[in-house]
């Protein structure tokens, strides 16, 4: 630990998911002086999200995948030494010799901190990508990661009866956790047709445990007898007040509906996701390079070390390209050891590798098909905060020119309420036909009081 | 018996203490955030939207997309997925921006 406010942190590490974690608690057992900030009460990012110890859950393992490698970090994290700063929101990163986290732990003028370091991993995890559809403002549609989430954090369920539903891995994730946890899964939708995946025959080869996780989730659905609907997509969800009922259609290759194929699935919530976004507006907002992975999100650009392209900052995990907690850990080991100067083990650079792999087939297989604009219908609301219809946006795009996502946004205030385009980001880009999708910048990584910008620290 | 998220996490929770949710008492357990305690009630909206006045709850569930603003102790614009329920907290649906005391 510094021995003085003013004395920086060898290593401060934003985020306590998989790869922060593991990244901290290598770092501080390497010598370094490390500080781990994260905006959650307790570690363990979205991946390892558990309950609250006031809920007394004996067997938190039950609400996850991989609880032991989670168990181990915990210890570890709790014998290291490693300064872990729950509840810091960091809004902002000053660049520098001694780079400077400015973190937000609340609404008051005072409920702030900066926090001092000569090297700063980044760790922040990723958060999902959505694609409208009429009905998916209604009460009862939340996210897949999000039924996810509030049932592991706080044991609750959106509804009974949950259609699982969108693109990628994380579905079959969270219908296996839904039905465990109770709730009937009338349909797990999926996008895809899964052939992707079998283009990659020689990479699904070298990562076995990846397969196993996946047989694991559908051995528990088949438990449950949960149906798998491949190629197919919610293309409504109906309901007044919330959802009552889904839409379901068959898709063609590119994502089209196919006429006359719809059928409806009665239920009482829907859980919907179509993969993930990096989260990574700390590094970018720095001009931090970044590359376009095989599912069409924007991912920093690291060397084999782990290096972004600004000297000091270092990336981990869903922010290098989304591929899984293994690989997250993976490499937040891999960053702490190279910037404590320690040896990396082949086999760690191995590991590393195979599991990059997948997770690159894992985005090729689920990127979304361009066809999907088709089931919006003029009045679905694309911006969920501005409450912005794809009609104005066609109209934007169409009649008054705008070509990409930023001048969507001037002409109709799409991505310009509270979530700042988080949600309706990469629908917006899409129907502007925008073909390549850029890196978001945003000043301000969350909400901060303006109390505390106002008074500089 | 029907299975519960509860059951299945061998959960014994600290007794239940009480939130206002619209003038209405409802329990919320340690630790549950605002959100959580609601959806265990089964609320799924306690927000309305500026423009069209419809109801949004929680939809991302990890303080990402605003949805799920409430006005809590008379703050509004709080992230009831984010925010724990603390006993007697008195949560208010929002509507609009939440900001209409200061409309003139």
């Amino acid at each position: 630990m510094p021995t003085s406010p003013s004395e920086p942190y060898d290593l401060a590490v934003i985020g306590a998911g998989p790869a922060g974690l593991a990244a901290a608690v290598t770092a501080a057992e390497l010598g370094l002086r490390c500080a781990l900030l994260d905006a959650g009460a307790r570690p363990g990012g979205q991946y390892y999200r558990h309950p609250a110890p006031g809920l007394g859950a004996a067997h938190p393992e039950r609400l996850h995948h991989g609880w032991s490698v989670f168990a181990a970090l915990s210890d570890r994290l709790a014998a290291s030494g490693v300064d872990h700063l729950a509840g810091h929101h960091v809004w902002t990163a000053e660049q520098g010799e001694v780079w400077r986290l400015h973190a937000t732990l609340g609404p008051e003028a005072a409920d702030r901190a900066v926090v001092r370091a000569r090297s700063v991993l980044l760790a922040t995890g990723a958060y999902e990508r959505q694609l409208p559809f009429p009905g998916w403002t209604l009460p009862g549609v939340v996210t897949a990661g999000g039924a996810q989430a509030m049932l592991k954090a706080g044991l609750v369920l959106p509804g009974r009866r949950i259609v699982v539903a969108g693109s990628g891995p994380l579905l079959l994730a969270a219908a296996s956790s839904l039905v465990t946890a109770g709730a009937a899964v009338p349909a797990v939708v999926e996008a895809t047709d899964y052939l992707g995946y079998a283009r990659g025959a020689r990479t699904l080869a070298t990562n076995p445990a990846k397969l196993l996780e996946g047989a694991n989730h559908g051995a528990a659905l088949l438990r449950h007898g949960v149906r798998l609907r491949r190629s197919s997509a919610v293309v409504e969800a109906h309901g007044t007040d919330r959802v009552t009922g889904v839409t379901v259609a068959r898709l063609d290759r590119d994502w089209r509906p196919v006429p006359g194929t719809e059928r409806r699935i009665d239920c009482d919530a829907l859980a919907v996701g179509h993969g993930l976004l990096p989260q990574i507006e700390l590094a970018t907002e720095l001009g931090a390079e970044t590359r376009v992975t095989p599912d069409g999100t924007v991912a920093l650009k690291v060397d084999p070390g782990q290096r972004t392209s600004l000297p000091g900052l270092w990336a981990a995990g869903e922010t290098c390209g989304v591929g899984g907690a293994d690989l997250a850990v993976v490499e937040g080991e891999l960053a702490a050891r190279v910037i404590a100067g320690a040896p990396v083990p082949a086999a760690l650079r191995r590991r590393r590798e195979r599991r990059r792999a997948f997770a690159e087939l894992m985005a090729a297989a689920h990127r979304p098909g361009p066809g999907w604009t088709d089931w919006l219908r003029p009045d679905t609301d694309v911006c969920r905060c501005e409450e912005v219809p794809a009609a104005r946006i066609r109209e934007a795009v169409d009649e008054l020119g705008a070509g990409d996502a930023r001048t969507v946004k001037l002409l109709t205030r799409a991505g310009m309420g509270w979530c700042q385009g988080r949600m309706c980001g990469p629908a917006v880009a899409c129907l502007a036909g925008d073909p390549n999708p850029r890196a978001d910048s945003r000043p301000l990584a969350c909400p901060v009081p303006l109390s505390q910008l106002a008074d500089p620290t | 018996m029907r299975r519960t998220p509860a059951a299945l996490a061998g959960a014994e929770p600290g007794p239940a203490h009480t939130i206002e949710f619209d003038g209405r008492e409802i329990p919320a357990l340690p630790g549950q955030t605002i959100a959580a305690a609601l959806w265990a009630e089964g609320i799924l909206a306690w927000r309305t939207t500026r423009v069209g006045g419809c109801p949004r709850g929680a939809f991302c569930g990890i303080g990402v997309c605003f949805d799920c603003l409430a006005t809590v102790n008379g703050r509004p614009n709080q992230r009831t997925c984010l925010l724990p329920a603390q006993p007697g907290d008195t949560v208010a649906t929002q509507e609009g921006h939440g900001r209409a005391d200061l409309a003139v």
